[in-house]
């Protein structure tokens, strides 16, 4: 009668931190982050929009700001940021066709992503 | 309607009955923003760091003034819905609400105050 019924240890479901990060993980959550990060650049670039168009004082000092240290970095990351997902999402239409989903097919599109996105980064910077 | 089985009326539009639209409408949007994107990076790029006059110029010209008003709207559609969707997946309940509505209407407000901006600029 005092033989209450322990609860049942069943094995766990691995979660995040069991697995080794794998490259088709790390590029999807990475796709993930770089899509909504953008919105900063897209903030900094709005208002330094509406500065130019609300006269030459406020462009100055708003233009300042988005050329200063911290606009180029928030910029740059910004480039980084919208060619991974450039290419992430390319990425995703193909996924989307049905091809390129074996493992080592999908792997080698990840480190495509990422070494990818550098490389137009540097070339969009020299453009530019 | 009474004509159709149930598994019709279901079939293909997911747990929420409106996967779909979402599914299509970023395929949609990130074609056209694959195609619009380069050019769109290399102008404003180029007009970033530039002076008054010159950044006026630019964006009075149609195709420059043109292009980013359609990254302007697409782009923020594009990212209304997948901060959405990133929300859906993360939060529940009244924050899950109030961040919802504050995505769609800080979507908005950007592509309104850009809108406005490159009006100005070029008319």
């Amino acid at each position: 009668m005092a033989d209450v019924k322990q609860p049942v240890e069943r094995p766990l479901s691995p979660h995040l931190q069991i697995y080794r990060p794998q490259m088709t993980a790390i590029s999807s959550i990475l796709s993930r982050i770089t899509g909504n990060a953008l919105i900063v650049g897209v903030v900094l670039a709005v208002w330094w929009l509406l500065a130019a168009a609300s006269g030459p004082n406020y462009f100055a000092y708003v233009n300042a700001v988005a050329t200063s240290w911290f606009g180029d970095l928030v910029f740059a990351l910004s480039l980084l940021a919208v060619w991974y997902h450039y290419l992430a999402g390319l990425r995703h239409l193909w996924f989307d066709a049905g091809k390129g989903l074996e493992v080592e097919t999908a792997e080698l599109l990840g480190w495509g992503c990422i070494i990818g996105s550098v490389v137009l980064t540097a070339i969009t910077i020299v453009l530019i | 309607m009474r004509y159709l089985t149930d598994r019709k009326r279901a079939i293909g539009r997911g747990a929420s009955g409106t996967g779909t639209e979402h599914h299509w409408y970023m395929t949609v949007s990130a074609v056209g923003l694959a195609v619009m994107v380069p050019t769109f990076l290399i102008i404003f790029g180029k007009a970033l760091g530039q002076g008054y006059a010159e950044v006026h110029a630019t964006f009075a010209r149609p195709l420059p003034a043109i292009l980013t008003a359609m990254v302007l709207v697409v782009g923020l559609n594009h990212f209304r819905r997948g901060a959405q969707l990133m929300i859906e997946d993360y939060t529940r309940g009244v924050s899950r609400k109030i961040a919802v509505i504050f995505v769609i209407t800080f979507s908005y407000f950007l592509m309104a105050c850009g809108l406005f901006a490159l009006a100005k600029i070029a008319l």
